[in-house]
C-alpha cells in the first residue's frame, strides 16, 4: 500500500515508519504543523519536525510538512479557550484526533493517492466478520485507543497503527537497534501548544479575562476563594487555597457566571450516573453492559449504557465520582478490549 | 525514488550554477587557498582574484568597483543596507508590504513604515507620497517581486522621494532582476542595491551590496576591516569569484535569455490557463519579468498541488517556507489582494538559464492532471 505516515517526531512514529517498511509498503513521511505559537511541550515544535525530518531521512522515506495550523485553530485551540470560558474541560488531544489527523489529514492523504495514514498511536485495528474492531494497544500501560475512539468503519478502513501490537519497551528497543535519534527521546506529556513556563493560565489569560471566584460548602458557607475559576476542574483537590479545612476536599462544581466554586468530600462528589453527548460509534450503536473510561489512563468502570434523546446515560453499577464536563467518556466492550464508541460528558 | 523526468521550474529559490562559474571558483578550494587579506605570494594571488571579480562587477552594473561591497547573502545585504542606514542616519524605513522578509521584518522591527501595493504587488506612489516626509532615511523597494516577478517602478519612487524626502536613500533589493533587467539602470536610479549569487547561476552563500559613491553605513560586522570597514570577514573567495563570472554570463547573454525563456514561461502560461479551468494568471505579462510564471487556481491548495507537482517530477513552490518547512500563507497575495479563492491555489513557476521545451512540456502534463485530481476528490 501506499501510506501516508503522520511523523510527529516521537519515537513511536519513528518505529511505525520501520515497520510499515519492513512490511513492504511505500511510505511518505508527513509532518503536520498545527500550532504557529510558541510550543515547548508537544508534538510541533521546529525541533520536533526537525527530529521526523532527520528519522525520515534515516528511514529513507520522503519527508514533507503540511500546514494545518487554520484548522488547528479553529476546531482545537478556538473550542479549547471557549470550553474554559464556561467552565468545561476540554481534551483538545481528542479533537485534534477528530478533527486534523483522522479527518484534515485522512483527506488529504486520499486526495494525493495514498491508500492510508498511519499514526504512531499504541491501538489496534482489527478487521473480523466483516467489520473493523477498535482495540486497546498491546501495552496496557500505553494503551492510547481512548485518544483515538472517535474512528469510525470509514476512518478505520484507512488508518494504520504500526506500533499498536508492540510494547512502548520494544518500540524502544526497536528505536535503539535501527540507531533512531528519537530512541530515548520522552514521552509528550502535555497539550502542545500551552508552553511550561506560562502553562495553562498565561495562553488562557492572554486570550479570555480570568476572574476570582469564592469557594463554598455545600452548605454555602465561604471557605475560600481562587483567582482564575477558568482554570478550575470538577474533581480538582490540589491549587485550591481553603482556610481551616479540616479533611480533603474535592471541588464538586464550577459555575463559571456566578463566579462560584463549589468543594466537597470525596463522597460528595460521587455520581449515579452522566450523560454523554456528541456519541460516535465505531461500529453501530451500542446498549447495555459496558466498562467506561473517562480519562486517557483511567480505570474503566462498569456502566449501563442507553440511549436518552440526543444523548447517552450512563449508569454506573457503583457510584463514580463525578466526570467534568466536556471530558470524554469512552465505552469499551465487557472484556475491555474494544472501543464501541465515546462522546463527550455533558454539563 | 524520484520519477523521471524532473523538470525544475523553481529558478526564483535558486538556480543551478553556471558551468562556467563553477569552473572559476574550483581552484581557490583547491590550489589557490590564500587569504587575501595577507602580504605574501598566496594572499596577493586570491586578492588579484577579489579585485578583478570587483571589476567585472562593476563593469555589468555599471558602478564604480569600489561601489561593491561583497556580503555572505543578499538577506545580510538587505539588512546591511537598511540597519546601516538607520544607525548612520537615525530616521525610519519605508518599505512596501510585498517586500521579501529579508527587507519587511527589518523594517517592521526598526518601527518603520509599510506601504500597500497595487494589484501587480508594486509599491503605490500615492499612498507612498503619504509615506515620505522628513523622518524617513531610507527608502526600500525591491526591482522585482520574488513570488509573482513583477518589476517595480523605481524611477516614479526615486521622483517622488525628491519632491517629499529629499534626504533619504533608495534601497532596492535587486535579488530577483539580474537574469532578466540590465542592471545598469537600476544601479543609476538606487543609492543601495542588493544582490545574491545563487539566484542568477552562481554559489550559494555570497552576495553583494552596491554602495553608491557618498553614502555611508554603519557596518554590520566588525573585525578586520575588509571591504573598507564596509563589511568584515575573510572574503569568499571562490565564492565571490564564482559570484563575477556569473553576473558577468548572465549580463551577456540576458537578451538572448530573455527572449527564449520568455517564449517558453509564454507557452506554459497559455498552456495551463487553456488546460485548467477557473485558473488566472496572477500579474498580467507586460508587468513581470520574462521567467516567472505565477498562475491560481480555484478550489485547490497550495500544499497538494504542490506535492503531487513533485510527485510528478515537477519542482516548483507557492509561498515561502516557514522554519519547519510549512508553506505559510503568502503575505503578497494579501497585500495584492488576491481573492483568497484563488489566493490558497498559488502555483509559482520559475523559469531561468537551464529551462527547455521539454520542461514546459512536462509542466503541462502533470501540473493540469494534479488540478483536476484535487478538485475532484475534494470534499469541500
Amino acid at each position: 500500500m501506499r501510506v501516508m505516515l503522520a511523523m510527529s517526531g516521537g519515537v513511536d512514529s519513528s518505529v511505525a515508519g520501520a515497520l510499515l517498511l519492513a512490511q513492504g509498503h511505500d511510505v511518505v513521511g508527513v509532518t503536520m504543523r498545527l500550532w504557529g505559537g510558541s510550543s515547548d511541550t508537544g508534538c510541533c515544535s521546529v525541533s520536533d519536525v526537525d527530529d521526523a525530518r532527520r528519522v525520515a531521512q534515516q528511514l529513507g522515506l520522503d519527508h514533507h510538512v503540511f500546514n494545518f495550523g487554520d484548522g488547528f485553530t479553529a476546531h482545537v485551540v478556538e473550542p479549547y479557550v471557549a470550553a474554559h470560558a464556561t467552565g468545561v474541560t476540554p481534551n483538545p488531544c481528542i479533537e485534534c484526533n477528530r478533527h486534523l489527523k483522522f479527518d484534515a489529514l485522512l483527506e488529504r492523504a486520499a486526495v494525493l493517492g495514498f491508500d492510508a495514514v498511519a499514526t504512531g498511536h499504541h491501538a489496534r485495528i482489527e478487521q473480523r466478520e466483516g467489520r473493523f474492531r477498535l482495540c486497546r494497544g498491546a501495552d496496557p500501560d500505553k494503551d492510547q485507543s481512548y485518544v483515538v475512539h472517535m474512528l469510525d468503519q470509514s476512518a478505520m478502513a484507512r488508518t494504520l497503527f504500526p506500533v499498536g501490537d508492540i510494547t512502548k519497551a520494544r518500540v524502544r528497543e526497536m528505536a535503539l537497534d535501527l540507531g533512531l535519534r528519537t530512541a530515548t527521546k520522552p514521552d509528550s506529556q502535555d497539550v502542545c501548544f500551552i508552553t511550561s513556563d506560562g502553562g495553562r493560565r498565561a495562553f488562557l489569560g492572554d486570550r479570555i479575562p480570568l476572574r476570582s471566584a469564592a469557594v463554598r460548602d455545600l452548605d454555602g458557607n465561604t471557605v475560600g476563594s481562587v483567582d482564575a475559576v477558568e482554570l478550575v476542574t470538577i474533581g480538582q483537590r490540589r491549587g485550591l487555597t481553603l482556610s481551616g479545612a479540616p479533611s480533603r476536599r474535592f471541588v464538586l462544581d464550577v459555575d463559571v457566571p456566578r463566579g462560584e466554586v463549589t468543594v466537597g468530600s470525596a463522597e460528595d462528589l460521587l455520581r449515579e450516573r452522566e450523560h454523554v453527548e456528541q456519541v460516535v460509534w465505531t461500529s453501530s450503536p451500542s446498549a447495555g453492559d459496558v466498562l467506561v473510561q473517562c480519562s486517557a489512563h483511567g480505570e474503566p468502570q462498569r456502566a449501563t449504557i442507553r440511549p436518552g434523546g440526543a444523548s447517552i446515560e450512563v449508569v454506573w453499577a457503583e457510584p463514580q465520582r463525578r466526570v467534568a464536563p466536556g471530558q470524554s467518556a469512552v465505552f469499551y466492550s465487557l472484556a475491555n478490549d474494544e472501543v464501541l464508541g465515546g462522546g463527550r460528558v455533558r454539563r | 525514488m524520484n520519477p523521471t523526468p524532473v523538470a525544475y521550474l523553481d529558478h526564483a529559490a535558486t538556480t543551478p550554477m553556471r558551468p562556467e562559474a563553477l569552473e572559476a571558483m574550483l581552484p581557490f578550494y583547491g590550489e589557490r587557498y590564500g587569504n587575501p587579506s595577507g602580504s605574501h605570494r598566496m594572499a596577493r594571488d586570491s586578492r588579484r582574484a577579489v579585485d578583478e571579480a570587483r571589476d567585472t562587477m562593476a563593469a555589468a552594473l555599471g558602478c564604480r568597483p569600489g561601489e561593491v561591497v561583497f556580503t555572505g547573502c543578499g538577506t545580510e545585504s538587505d539588512s546591511m543596507a537598511i540597519l546601516g542606514t538607520l544607525r548612520r542616519r537615525g530616521g525610519v524605513a519605508v518599505c512596501s508590504s510585498a517586500e521579501h522578509h529579508a527587507v519587511l521584518h527589518v523594517v517592521e522591527h526598526t518601527g518603520g513604515r509599510v506601504v500597500g501595493v497595487d494589484p501587480c504587488g508594486r509599491i503605490d506612489l500615492d499612498v507612498l507620497a503619504d509615506a515620505l516626509d522628513g523622518d524617513v532615511s531610507i527608502v526600500s523597494v525591491m526591482a522585482v517581486n520574488n513570488e509573482v516577478g513583477s518589476v517595480s517602478s523605481l524611477d516614479g519612487v526615486a521622483e517622488l522621494m525628491r519632491s517629499k524626502a529629499p534626504n533619504a536613500l533608495l534601497h532596492t533589493d535587486a535579488i530577483q532582476a539580474v537574469t532578466w533587467l540590465d542592471m545598469r539602470g537600476i544601479t543609476a536610479t538606487a543609492d543601495l542595491v542588493s544582490l545574491s549569487a545563487h539566484k542568477f547561476g552562481g554559489p550559494k552563500g555570497v552576495g553583494v551590496l552596491v554602495v553608491r559613491d557618498g553614502v555611508a553605513l554603519e557596518p554590520l560586522l566588525l573585525g578586520g576591516g575588509q571591504e573598507h570597514d564596509r563589511r568584515s570577514g575573510t572574503h569568499n573567495v571562490a565564492g565571490i569569484v564564482a559570484l563575477a563570472t556569473a553576473l558577468r554570463i548572465a549580463d551577456t547573454q540576458r537578451a538572448d535569455d530573455v527572449a527564449r525563456i520568455g517564449a517558453l514561461r509564454d507557452r506554459l502560461v497559455d498552456g495551463l490557463l487553456a488546460q485548467v479551468p477557473d485558473s488566472l494568471e496572477t500579474v498580467p505579462r507586460h508587468a513581470k519579468v520574462a521567467g516567472s510564471a505565477h498562475v491560481c487556481f480555484a478550489g485547490v491548495d497550495s500544499e497538494s498541488l504542490l506535492f503531487l507537482a513533485d510527485d510528478g517530477g515537477v519542482c516548483a513552490s507557492a509561498a515561502s517556507a516557514c522554519a519547519s518547512g510549512a508553506m505559510e500563507p503568502s503575505h503578497v497575495l494579501a497585500a495584492m489582494g488576491t481573492a483568497r479563492t484563488h489566493a490558497g491555489g498559488a502555483l509559482r513557476l520559475t523559469l531561468g538559464h537551464t529551462s527547455t521545451d521539454a520542461d514546459v512540456d512536462h509542466a503541462l502534463t502533470v501540473i493540469p492532471a494534479a488540478v483536476q485530481r484535487i478538485r475532484s476528490r475534494s470534499s469541500s
